[in-house]
């Protein structure tokens, strides 16, 4: 114990000031535009504007599809991630491109591919809506849909990261001693890349949250039924900014507890 | 901002900062047509003032005419941050009035073309759409675009008009994404310009009646700080002229 700070002072050295200086720049480029949000905002008017139909409605929307496009991610995502990190089937290297283009593609873009395939005159819409007349865009399922596109990458990117930095020893060695495949990796494999799953949910889950182009071009913007809390800022902006920054609140608020919340206790920590 | 041609000779090499104050000089030479103009205009009249530049360019060939062509709010919120602009031409008369009332217009605005609503259906027209009442059809998947933006505050002043209640399945950013949506067949009608149904082969027009429709007014107008005031005087000027109002109709407009 005594020579412990002896050590720890020759580690914590100052830092270089040039690194301080342009991280204090860096974090700048953050911390200014969330100033000039809480400097518009109508600090007076504030509780009125959160509690109006467009926020509820948004708010009930936005976390109801985010969470549902996080779970579907979740239950895709993660095979998927096993296959790519673990099986050279042949097109792997093509198959993790597409998987991961929704994170580069603007989502206007991955907006309107999903409406020609998935919309009423789709390749894969048509047939569906004509034996059943059920319709993709313009409902709920559309936004997940659509939030599920663009967020699903994270997951998957995060987790075939844990996946291909697994020391595969610890599976072999549970399987040697008798276990199953299936109870090693619910008992061996999933518990080594709980940190980087729970890291990729909680990605995949604010990306979903934040979700606007995509959703906008292919599920539409209804109140109550497609507009989502990026949707209601979108239009709050043309008729009623007030709003809008309240809108804009609520959005940096969540994002902001659940990343801070969790980020912490999962994602860094290993 | 999308600025389109190219600088003039003199500034070609300059920068933003450079190119405006070499038009302020060319300016200051006299009553000279020359130098560049920049024109803030409304998305919607891309096709007018791309004509409207080539024409003017060609009746002054020391004129440079820069088009900035973004949403009328957005233009507005620009103008009003001191964006150096020469003309403003807005798609309503509310973001107009907002930049005329903050004191940075050069002159009262005048209106330079018209337009109107209609409704515009997929070529096919699934939902068999034939007057404005039919848009109260909760099967039909119907589109306006949103509140506070022009076309949407039309679309709604039309259906209180008709005292139509729309089954309103999506309410679209712009007049663009609504056509898009409509010619990709998605949506059954949706409520538009009448000059986008002109400019669009997959969609086709449905007649809204004179007496519920609204005449949209197009104002533009010479900003007060233009670093080329002569030219953006000559500019609104020549948009106005038998010339210019001949361009506004060749692209489908109703003329001022």
């Amino acid at each position: 114990m005594t020579s412990a700070p002896t050590a720890r002072r020759s580690i914590r050295r100052r830092p270089p000031i040039v690194f301080v200086a342009l991280g204090v720049l860096g974090t700048l480029i953050f911390v200014v535009p969330l100033l000039g949000l809480l400097q518009k905002t109508p600090w007076s008017d504030l509780p009125e504007l959160l509690t109006s139909d467009i926020v509820i409605d948004a708010l009930r929307l936005s976390l109801i599809s985010s969470v549902a496009a996080t779970l579907i991610a979740l239950v895709l995502g993660v095979p998927l991630a096993w296959l790519l990190a673990r099986v050279d089937f042949p097109g792997r290297r093509l198959v993790r491109a597409v998987v991961t283009l929704p994170m580069v593609l603007p989502p206007v873009v991955g907006g309107a591919a999903l409406l020609f395939a998935l919309g009423r005159r789709g390749f894969v819409g048509g047939p569906i809506y004509d034996a059943t007349g059920f319709v993709l865009p313009f409902s709920i399922w559309g936004v997940i849909v659509a939030n599920t596109f663009v967020a699903m990458p994270f997951l998957v990117v995060t987790v075939e990261a844990a996946f291909v930095n697994l020391d595969q020893r610890f599976e072999g060695a549970a399987a040697t001693l008798g276990a199953s495949r299936l109870t090693v990796f619910r008992r061996v494999t999933l518990p080594m890349i709980a940190p980087s799953l729970a890291g990729g949910l909680v990605l995949t889950w604010a990306r979903a949250l934040g979700e606007f182009g995509a959703t906008a071009t292919f599920a539409g913007n209804l109140q109550g039924r497609t507009q989502t809390l990026p949707l209601a800022v979108f239009v709050s902006l043309e008729s009623d900014r007030g709003a809008a920054i309240a809108i804009s609140l609520v959005l940096v608020a969540i994002s902001l507890v659940v990343l801070i919340g969790l980020r912490d206790r999962w994602w860094l920590r290993r | 901002m999308v600025f389109k041609r190219a600088m003039v000779s003199c500034c070609t090499a300059a920068t933003l900062v450079l190119t405006v104050s070499c038009g302020s000089q060319s300016s200051d030479a006299g009553t000279e047509i020359s130098g560049r103009v920049v024109v803030f205009a409304a998305a919607s009249l891309t096709d007018v003032f791309d004509a409207m530049a080539t024409a003017f360019e060609a009746e002054f060939p020391g004129a440079d005419v820069q088009l900035n062509l973004a949403g009328s709010s957005t233009l507005r919120e620009q103008i009003l941050g001191g964006a150096p602009g020469d003309v403003f031409a807005s798609a309503d008369e509310r973001n107009m009035g907002i930049v005329n009332s903050a004191g940075e217009l050069e002159s009262a605005p005048m209106i330079f073309a018209r337009n109107s609503l209609q409704i515009a259906v997929p070529v096919s027209n699934p939902g068999e759409v034939t007057s404005l009442a039919d848009l109260a059809d909760d099967d039909l998947l119907i589109g306006i675009c949103a509140e506070g933006v022009p076309c949407g505050d039309f679309a709604r002043l039309v259906l209180d008009a008709a005292g139509v209640e729309a089954s309103i399945d999506t309410n679209e950013g712009d007049v663009r994404a609504l056509l898009t949506k409509i010619e990709a067949n998605e949506l059954d009608a949706g409520i538009v310009y009448t000059t986008d149904i002109e400019s669009s082969s997959g969609v086709t027009g449905v007649n809204i009646p004179d007496e519920v429709n609204v005449e949209v007014e197009y104002p533009m107008a010479a900003l007060a700080a233009a670093p080329n005031p002569v030219v953006a005087g000559a500019f609104v000027d020549f948009v106005l002229s038998p010339m210019g109002q001949d361009i506004v109709v060749a692209e489908g407009f109703d003329p001022r």
